[in-house]
Order: C-alpha cells, then structure tokens, then sequence
C-alpha cells in the first residue's frame, strides 16, 4: 500500500539551514549537511531543501552545495532555488537529484514546466505555490520570489494549469501559516486538492503530529510537509532536529487513513 | 568490484556510497575505457526515456554495456528509469530500448488509480516477493521502497518477475532474467531496506 509521506522541509540561505516564521525573521539553526545525517538516521521519507535566497538574488544555484546534500541524502530529495532553466534542471538532477522543484520560474515562465517534464520527465517536476490570503477576503493568492511579490494567481488555477503542463507534484506554501506552528491550512489544502489528481504536498503551519495526522486524516494518501516541527522542540522552540519514530509513524498512517477510508471513499484497486 | 554507469543521470555518488560504507569496492564509470574488467554493472537513472537512452548513447558506452550483459553475461542491475531502459521499447518515447528483459513499459491508466493519488506513483510502498532470489534475501518481508514513476514494465513472461507492488494495478517492481536484474524504486533512496538490496547484488 502506498503511504503518506511526512517530510521535513529545509531553509538554506548563506548554505547555512534557516527557519523562517511567516516568510521572515530567519533564524540560523545549523549547518544542512549535519541535519541531512541526522534525518538519515531517523528514516524520514523525502526531504524538501529550499534555497530562500537564490531566486530573490537571481543567483545560479549552488551546484556544489546540492551535491552534498545528494549524495549524504539516503531519502529521496527535492531542490529548489533559483532554478530558471532546462539546463539548470538537467544539471540537478544529475548530481543525484529525484526532484526539482520551480517556484517563481513557472509563475513567470509557465512553459519551462512543459520542456522539463518532456526532458526530466514528469516525476521530477514539482511546482511550488508560496500562497497568502487576501485582506479581507476569503480567497487566496500566490507570491514570487520568496513572497515578496504578489503575482496575481489564484492558487487553485495555477495548480490545475501546472498539471496540464507536466508538473508531478504540486507543492502548497502557506505564507500565512509559515512557521505559526498552529495548524495547516485545511481550507486552502482542499481548494487545490478538489482541482487537481498529481500528488500533492501540503507545507506551513504544522505544529504537532496531530496536525500531521488531521491532514492525512482529511486527505488520505498526502505529503505533510513541516519546517519547525522537525526542528524545534518544546513552547521555546530549542533546536533539537527529530522525527516520529517508524512505529510512530506507522501509527499515525494507519490511524488517520482508518478513520478515511470510514469516512466513505475507501482504498480500492482494480486487478489487471 | 561493484561498477556504477554514469551516463549523467540517476544517483551515481550515492549508490556507491552505500558499498563505501560496507567496504565493498566501487568504481564510477564515464566513459568505454573506464568499464573495462567490469565483473557487476549498476545502470542508475531518474528521468525521460528517451532522454535517458540517448545520454547512454551519446556516453559512448552503449554498445559495450550491451556486449558485457549479452557475451560475458556479468550481472547488470538497473534502477528506476534504468529498470526501464532494459524493456524493447516504451510508450514514453520513441527510442527503443536495450531489450534485455523480454518486456515492454506502459503508463499507468489513470482510471485504474485510487482516488485523487493519480500520477506519478509517488512515495514509500510494499513490494511482494514472488520469486525467491538472493537479491531478495531478509526483504522477503515488510520492505519498502520509495517509488517515483509514471509507467511500468510489463513483462512478456511472468517468470521474469520477482516481485510486485500494487498502485491500482500489481506490477512488476523486481524483475530478473538470467544475469539481468532491475528494480522500479530507488533504493539508494530507500534506508536500509535499499542499502540490504543493493548489497545482496554485491553478494550474488
């Protein structure tokens, strides 16, 4: 059966590992490569590592950098910074890369997405939405360039128009959650889950495996993706990198997709 | 001595981290020259078919690779999309493959799928041994594997299946015929289910 995937997502800036609380306010916690074997070690699923500072500088990415993070990874990864070409991509994923992932870039290029998919294939194509909602309202919108600049999209319509391009994986940001610790943004999870039928990965806002668990429990077979779950420990937020336990986790799966598939819309297959 | 392809795709440094840390010797292999005495290839890959294919081409070791498998016979294993490239064609490009499993590679059907999970086939899943093999051996049971793939390869013969794994449909995620082996998922992405996998192929 395929599971759920719970993944740590990690801040690089300066390629020191950062946190961030609502897009800002980044706090160093240490050095990436450390963590990487440290995750390593506590078996996580994948690993998200994000380049906050390559798009917003127009910076090439760091090729030695990921690298690195390749090859002491023994989990799939995704990368994403600063990534605005095919070339750039292809290079990536030949450092041991499983995914890349375009944020700003197919915001204002949507057609890279069709050329990586037709080169990287569209298993390595992940689309990144940074998503804020709108004052006083109840829509949301999606940002660029590490959410300094509002790009006009609704969410949910670019999601759609990303799958019809060949993305593989639609990641959703929430600004508003980032680092709040509180909760995902369920609401905004299920604007995008109802539109598109690519693995989708939720990030922003999860404060505890029970907010993990409420998110598969809605979902089903979903990316939890956290920043400072897997970073902090305790209300004063001490650095300490941890993840559930394979018993954990496997409690957790089982628990919130038992009370999905009782919620009506059941695991089914269909044998050839 | 484990020989790792590096036509510039799929996770080179990290499969031959795997045999580093068990103290099994590994080398790279770039180009013809540096794949001669090969006693055990590793074909890696994470990408498009035909992409992957005419990198193999264009690495000038195509040809060779194909005599070491087909005239000597020395055990070849290959990964994800280097799983694939082993099938006589597939349906995600038009290049043909290296033919070496009797097989073809077709896209999931969409309809077949749970819902809303569709495509590609991401993530952590079982595998059921359906063949016993030393490659296999302590996963026969509760291993997974992380899996990232749209298509999958359909063999002509079930004899050349080892093991499936089900994603609305079962397919053939560990196949093997004579000295050719390969697998769907990455397992040098895969914790220790992968690392055991990849050093059974050390031991075979």
């Amino acid at each position: 059966m395929l599971r759920p995937r719970i993944i740590p997502c990690l801040l690089i800036r300066n390629k020191g590992l950062v946190k961030t609380i609502l897009f800002k306010d980044d706090r160093y916690i240490g050095d990436p490569i450390n963590t990487v074997k440290i995750f390593n070690e506590k078996h996580v699923d994948e690993l998200i590592a994000i380049d906050i500072d390559a798009s917003v500088k127009n910076c090439e990415p760091d090729y030695a950098m990921i690298a690195n993070l390749a090859r002491e990874c023994r989990m799939p990864l995704c990368y994403g910074g600063g990534i605005k070409t095919v070339e750039q991509a292809l290079k990536i994923i030949g450092l041991g890369v499983e995914k890349v992932a375009i944020s700003s870039a197919a915001i204002q290029n949507p057609s890279l997405i069709e050329k990586l998919a037709k080169e990287i294939g569209t298993q390595s194509v992940v689309v990144v939405l940074d998503v804020k909602k709108k004052f006083l309202a109840r829509s949301y919108e999606t940002y660029l360039l590490n959410g300094k600049k509002a790009s006009g999209y609704d969410p949910a319509d670019l999601a759609e128009e990303m799958e019809k391009r060949g993305a593989g994986e639609i990641v959703v940001n929430s600004i508003d959650h980032d680092g709040a610790m509180r909760g995902y943004d369920l609401e905004l999870a299920s604007l995008i889950r109802d539109r598109i039928s690519l693995p989708l990965t939720i990030l922003g806002g999860a404060g505890s495996l029970r907010d993990i668990e409420n998110l598969i429990m809605k979902f089903g077979i979903i990316g939890a993706a956290a920043g400072s779950l897997f970073i902090y420990k305790g209300p004063t937020r001490g650095v300490l990198i941890n993840y559930p336990k394979p018993e954990e986790k496997d409690a957790i799966v089982s628990r919130s997709l038992g009370r999905f598939a009782d919620s009506g819309f059941g695991i089914s297959s269909v044998s050839v | 001595m484990i020989t790792v392809i590096d036509y510039g795709l799929g996770n080179v440094l990290a499969i031959a981290n795997v045999y580093k840390i068990a103290n099994i010797p590994v080398r790279v292999a770039k180009c013809k020259s540096e794949l001669e005495g090969a006693e055990k290839i590793i074909l890696p890959g994470v990408g498009a078919f035909d992409y992957a294919m005419r990198r193999l081409q264009e690495s000038g070791m195509k040809e060779f690779v194909d005599d070491l498998v087909n005239v000597d016979h020395i055990p070849v294993l290959g990964i994800c999309v280097g799983m694939q490239m082993m099938a006589k064609s597939s349906e995600e490009g038009a290049l043909p493959g290296l033919g070496w499993i009797d097989s073809v590679v077709k896209k999931f059907d969409k309809d077949k799928l749970i819902e809303k999970t569709g495509l590609p086939h991401m993530g952590w899943n079982d595998y059921r041994v359906v063949r016993s093999m030393g490659l296999l051996n302590n996963l026969e049971s509760h291993a997974k594997s992380y899996f990232l793939h749209s298509y999958y390869m359909k063999c002509n013969y079930n004899d050349d299946i080892l093991a499936l794994t089900e994603y609305g449909i079962e397919f053939a995620s560990v196949v093997n015929h004579g000295n050719v082996f390969g697998v769907q998922f990455h397992p040098e992405k895969s914790h220790e289910y992968g690392s055991r996998l990849l050093l059974n192929f050390a031991e075979l």
